[in-house]
């Protein structure tokens, strides 16, 4: 069954065929991440203006990338949500109406189960059921994987997300956006060990996480950084704060690098102590990782680390899949659709966008 | 000729089975249903015409201005349409189709574009169809554009939410202000039909919303300075 995938839930334009013979056929995507950055992150109503001039010309790219036809096209799946509500209505809009036209099921599919089970593309899938890490901007959650569509949820982040806690911290060391690949980078050049920041909840005992008390701990370790910097430079004008040189307003450069790698140190030791804690709670084997945190190369190093060491498994997506794309929500998609009869799927051209939507209300097909 | 048309750029949802000048449609009140609605009353205009969406010769679409969100669903369900059957596709401006939609020749259309603004456009008819004495522009309703000479008339939810500042703008220049109208799939179909004709259909990639309000948002650089320029 060849499946359509159409992802625009945020600020990225997927879209992708998948065989449930042949595998991933084809996938292309737009990125909108320079549209935004001018503005200090996503519009919605800037996104959805880009989503629908994306849409089209991305499906005939994919199409002649696998060497298809429209008429090859025996599925639709797009992202019904959660998200954008204005930028989900794009890609739900066209996904409906060409499934209308071409006379074949379209199907909404949750963006989490997307990312939930983008590893499953690749070789050597794991068998369910097994435990998945979701670390994303918007999301740090542990789910029991039982099978497609049932999933349990063991623990969630209190506050911020790790993919947040990463945005901030680069903001505070003055590094881009998106602050995952800027703080990974500029953390590799770090000295361990200068720095020591808080694990908050590391030995809670539940699967659950907090992020936001480590942003403040960034916040005061960067403040105290730049009073000492420049009490070196002025120490008379330090403590009444006036006039004077206010210079350095940055850090140094091995200072910032030094931050960031204990932040990523504490991130990733919170991560993987967790998913260790949860495998041990369920009694599974198997783990894997999805969401764009879990594209952090040193998160990859501690989890290989100590997976293997218990003897456990863990399978990552490609690099591409760990951040949206329409691979995985054409992959979703073709799973449900070929577990449903044909007729029971959505034929009826009615279609609705689910801005918030839980994923432990997803049934098995 | 055979099209099918359709409007979702304010409350109502507009369509319209154009086939050689015969017309069904379908016009309804939908709030904000208009995703849920607009598919299941293209099969039933289909069906009533005992036709396939490819026996057309087009699709055309309410391109705007009006609710951006409105726009991207008719602008969406025409690409999705389109390229599934084949279709070419023509975007017609909801100001003309309001215009269209009147036995006047003079019509000054203007749509509540919300945030006290109105979306406004002067046109005129000829023998040989519509002409923009003033293109579709966004305008607070204290500081609308002149128009030439008399007999204009007024139609649009503009007319309705403004009634004085609009009428006390044109004061003079009106002859008529028709309330309670808004874009219809009929006078789409009837503007685009000759578009068709001539060969102007839009491959479906090309089908595009028409916003007119494309300031939405400030960079960052812009906020530091304070605010919008007005």
């Amino acid at each position: 069954m060849l499946v359509l995938g159409i992802e625009s839930s945020c600020d990225e334009t997927g879209i992708a065929l998948y065989d449930t013979e042949q595998g991933l056929l084809a996938h292309a995507l737009h990125s909108q991440v320079e549209m935004h950055a001018d503005y200090g992150g996503v519009v919605p109503e800037l996104a959805s203006r880009d989503h629908i001039r994306r849409v089209l010309p991305l499906t005939q790219h994919v199409l002649t990338q696998a060497g298809r036809t429209l008429q090859d096209i025996e599925g639709i799946a797009y992202t019904q949500g959660p998200g954008l509500s204005g930028a989900l209505l794009v890609g739900t809009s066209v996904a409906a109406s060409l499934s209308f036209a071409l006379g074949v099921p379209a199907l909404g599919v949750h963006h989490l189960e997307g990312h939930l089970l983008a590893p499953l593309l690749e070789q050597n899938p794991p068998a369910f059921p097994f435990v998945a890490l979701l670390v994303s901007g918007g999301h740090s959650q542990l789910m029991r994987v039982s099978a497609i569509g049932d999933y349990e949820l063991l623990g969630d982040t209190l506050d911020d997300a790790a993919g947040e806690a990463f945005d901030k911290t680069a903001k505070l060391l003055g590094l881009g956006y998106p602050g995952g690949p800027a703080v990974a980078k500029i953390a590799a050049k770090g000295v361990p060990g200068r720095f020591k920041l808080p694990r908050p909840l590391l030995h809670s005992g539940d699967l659950n996480f907090s992020f936001s008390g480590l942003k403040t701990a960034v916040l005061t370790l960067v403040n105290e950084q730049l009073r000492s910097a420049r009490a070196q430079l002025d120490p008379e004008n330090v403590s009444s704060g006036q006039g004077g040189i206010v210079e350095p307003m940055t850090l140094d450069e091995q200072t910032k690098a030094d931050i960031a790698y204990e932040f990523q140190e504490a991130v990733t030791e919170l991560l993987s102590q967790k998913c260790m804690d949860a495998l041990r709670k369920t009694g599974l084997s198997r783990l894997i990782v999805s969401g764009g945190v879990g594209a952090n190369t040193r998160l990859r190093e501690r989890l290989n680390q100590v997976t293997s060491k218990r003897g456990c498994s863990v399978n990552y997506p490609r690099l591409e899949f760990c951040t949206d794309n329409g691979a995985m929500i054409a992959f979703a998609g073709a799973m449900r659709l070929k577990a449903l009869k044909a007729e029971a799927a959505h034929l009826s051209g009615t279609f609705t966008v689910r801005p918030r939507w839980d994923l432990a209300e997803l049934q098995t097909p | 000729m055979r099209l099918l048309a359709f409007d979702t750029s304010t409350e109502y949802l507009s369509l319209a089975l154009w086939l050689d000048g015969r017309v069904l449609v379908r016009d309804l009140h939908a709030g904000q249903t208009h995703s849920q609605r607009i598919l299941p009353l293209v099969r039933e205009l289909l069906d009533e015409a005992s036709l396939q969406l490819k026996q057309l010769d087009g699709i055309a679409f309410g391109a705007g201005p009006g609710s951006f969100t409105g726009l991207r669903i008719a602008c969406g369900v025409a690409q999705g349409l389109a390229f599934g059957a084949g279709l070419p596709v023509v975007g017609v401006s909801t100001l003309l189709a309001l215009a269209q939609a009147t036995t006047a020749d003079r019509v000054i259309a203007c749509l509540d574009a919300r945030m006290g603004e109105v979306y406004h456009a002067a046109c005129v008819r000829d023998g040989t169809g519509w002409h923009e004495v003033l293109a579709p522009g966004l305008y607070a309703p204290e500081a609308l554009p002149a128009v030439p000479g008399s007999d204009w008339v007024g139609a649009g939810s503009g007319w309705d939410s403004y009634a004085d500042a609009l009428q006390g703008a044109y004061a003079t220049q009106l002859s008529e202000v028709l309330p309670g109208r808004y874009p219809s799939a009929q006078a789409i179909a009837e503007l685009a039909a000759p578009q068709f004709a001539a060969g102007q259909g839009l491959p479906a990639a090309q089908a595009a919303p028409l916003y007119i309000r494309n300031k939405v948002a400030l960079k960052t650089s812009e906020r530091l300075q304070g605010g919008l320029p007005k």
